[in-house]
């Protein structure tokens, strides 16, 4: 009797557990970039476990504000949260947010140039330039010493950048900020600079429309979407001093050569990077995640999640078009994500 | 019987005699506030509705105001008069913004207005019924197309046909005037402008179609019978309608106004002042669509708010103007009518 009592006991819990897995539903809003990806494993991995992903992709900027006011179980952002973010959230939410890497991307350039095809070269100099407006004609002798080979027409160059808000557009200004001073004096970082010349393009199609439109244009997209599109993109000399074509194994040896740098909360624009197969204008993309959720059962099931999608997750990277973290980086997540409270 | 009744009561009690109708018998005896309960809680339905509308838009201004005093405290007027939109270094001004919406939607508007007056004259005063109603259709088709849909003919369609042929030309045979120096890029002003022109002509067209139509047949005849040619009656008409008229043209700048997709996908997108038409520019609703949700810092995000209350507070400046030019009109008027 007492026997039967434990069984049913045993069994009405084993349903009420499958029954609080099953209805576990985790919110989670962001980054556009990355929203390929995580809904891939999002889907895969409700299929394994019965965890119910929701993510919207409202942008980088939108996660981050969602995850101060404490609206969503976790962020995600194309750009990290600044010092005063973080010190916003912790006075609302009362626990710190950390940062976890989760794929990478690259910011290419795309061009349409007549009689010149793939395989067009670029240096950190000759690209501030163009986006600052001093070099104004494709046959300037700054880019054809550099492009040995090519016949270059006289045609004007025609500048496209995004005109929304973006965390392309974030990483791409990081970047000429790191390479040119008087990017960084004049111009700036940001989702949105004030751009000294050019014409602006709603998304990563709107610049591909305008490049693939105008002749003599150069415009920066998402390498996803380049490949994806099959644009001509530029090979970009990195600090080693090697020219490199934009692919998913350059993007991943940029964070490859981060290593030494990379602070321990993975706050850090790992453009410009070391290493000489590095790609310049590489980045993460971070999911952003409390540290001391209030709700335990979720923050388990969140930091089995990360796990996984740091580990097994990874390998569905590239057929996304994402690049996939180097290993080096994977252990040093890893260590991150077991320092957020389960209990 | 019943709503006879109903009827006469109604007019008696706007007489304001309130005596029992000797004939009336029938319906409700409930009275509310001395009236019949039905027509009571019924006046009073309609009236919360008009009034919600009332609220919606004062909470509307409000929430606008109150997020945007930050920037509004910051720049002061500076805001409506400096041109320079940097949010790295969170400065913010919203004249090129300004600019561009006024410049744009007038563009639209002059070559729009005319064409749709044609086409209501047209439709109105000489199509045969079988070619009238198709027609009128397939106009009114047009205000119905969504607007993502001109903004991609715009780019796949009319901006190579501007850079590749029509700038060309202008700059070539009018390139002293300074409407028409700069690069083609197909991309700029010229280009918002005639999209704004395809999307607002349907309703300038449509409205000022309807409104010739319900002049009524008499005065065309009477125009007729005092030796009037269709040119001079057409004349007259147009004259009755005038006011309905510049009510659909309010309706259409209305809508260049505020449109944002297709404005975006081929203005160029560039905070700039110029009166070249050839050149980029910058729409208050397409800076919205394009930063609000990357917008970092809080006085960015409140800057972009003000935008919008300046939007909105344009909007009601250009309404007043069109409501005062319909007003005299229709008092100058008001013999034909």
């Amino acid at each position: 009797m007492k026997n039967k009592k434990g069984l049913l006991f045993l069994c009405l819990m084993m349903v009420m557990s499958s029954a609080i897995n099953a209805q576990m539903k985790l919110n989670g809003a962001g980054a556009t970039f990355p929203y390929v990806i995580y809904s891939k494993w999002f889907d895969v991995y409700h299929q394994k476990t019965g965890i119910e992903f929701n993510y919207q992709s409202i942008g980088s900027g939108g996660g981050i504000k969602q995850v101060i006011e404490g609206t969503v179980d976790f962020g995600a952002s194309d750009a990290p949260m600044s010092d005063d973010q973080l010190k916003q959230a912790k006075e609302k939410q009362g626990s710190d947010i950390i940062h976890i890497p989760t794929v990478m991307g690259a910011v290419v350039l795309t061009y349409n140039i007549p009689g010149v095809g793939a395989g067009l070269k670029l240096t950190p100099e000759v690209l501030s330039d163009i986006y600052l407006g001093n070099i104004m004609q494709w046959n300037d002798s700054k880019i054809t010493s550099i492009n040995q080979g090519m016949n270059f027409p006289n045609k004007a160059i025609i500048v496209a950048h995004r005109s929304d808000g973006s965390g392309t557009s974030n990483i791409f200004t990081g970047y000429l900020s790191k390479v040119s001073g008087t990017w960084k004096s004049k111009v700036g970082q940001g989702t949105s600079v004030n751009w000294p010349v050019g014409l602006g393009g709603k998304g990563n199609e709107g610049v591909a429309g305008l490049v693939k439109q105008s002749v003599g244009a150069i415009g920066y997209v998402e390498l996803a979407y380049a490949v994806q599109n099959k644009m001509p993109y530029a090979s970009l000399k990195n600090k080693a001093g090697n020219f490199i074509e934009p692919t998913f194994d350059a993007v991943s040896s940029a964070a490859s050569g981060f290593i030494k740098n990379m602070p321990d909360d993975f706050r850090v624009e790992i453009t410009n990077a070391e290493g000489k197969n590095s790609y310049p204008i590489s980045g993460f993309t971070w999911l952003l995640i409390s540290k001391n959720m209030k709700d335990k059962e979720k923050a388990k099931a969140i930091v089995n999640f990360l796990k996984w999608a740091e580990t097994d997750g990874q390998k569905y990277t590239k057929d996304l078009y994402y690049a996939p973290l180097p290993k080096e980086v994977v252990k040093l997540v890893e260590k991150k994500i077991s320092t957020i409270a389960v209990k | 019987m019943f709503l006879f009744g109903n009827r006469k009561n109604l007019l008696k009690e706007r007489d304001g005699a309130r005596a029992p109708s000797p004939i009336y018998t029938g319906g409700s005896n409930f009275k509310i506030a001395g009236k019949n309960a039905g027509d009571f809680i019924f006046e009073n339905f309609t009236r919360f509705f008009a009034f919600f509308l009332l609220i919606i838009v004062i909470v509307m201004v409000y929430e606008m105001y109150t997020k945007s005093i930050p920037s509004i405290h910051k720049f002061g007027w500076a805001f409506i008069k400096n041109s320079k939109w940097d949010p790295v270094q969170d400065e913010f001004g919203a004249l090129p913004y300004i600019f561009g919406t006024l410049f744009s939607s007038f563009i639209a508007l002059v070559i729009a207005f005319p064409l749709s007056i044609g086409i209501a004259i047209f439709l109105s005063e000489y199509a045969p019924k079988w070619l009238e109603q198709p027609v009128s259709l397939l106009v009114e088709l047009l205000a119905a197309i969504p607007s993502i849909v001109y903004g991609l003919f715009g780019i796949f369609v009319m901006t190579p046909w501007l850079r590749e042929n029509v700038e060309p030309y202008l700059g070539d045979h009018l390139g002293f005037l300074p409407m028409f120096k700069g690069a083609p890029y197909g991309f700029g002003m010229l280009a918002a402008g005639l999209i704004l022109t395809l999307m607002v002509l349907p309703i300038i067209a449509s409205i000022s179609r309807d409104v010739m139509k319900a002049i009524p047949g008499t005065i065309r005849e009477a125009a007729f019978a005092l030796g009037a040619t269709k040119w001079e009656m057409i004349k007259v008409v147009l004259s009755s309608a005038k006011s309905g008229i510049l009510g659909a043209t309010l309706l259409g700048l209305g809508r260049a106004v505020g449109e944002t997709m297709a404005v975006t996908m081929v203005i160029g997108n560039r905070a700039e002042i110029s009166f070249s038409l050839f050149n980029p520019g910058h729409t208050m609703a397409s800076v919205l669509a394009n930063e609000f949700t990357e917008a970092t810092s809080d006085i960015y995000v409140s800057s972009l708010i003000e935008i919008a209350l300046l939007l909105f507070v344009m909007t009601v400046i250009l309404n007043a103007i069109a409501r005062f030019i319909v007003w005299r009109v229709t008092n100058k008027f008001s013999v034909v009518n």
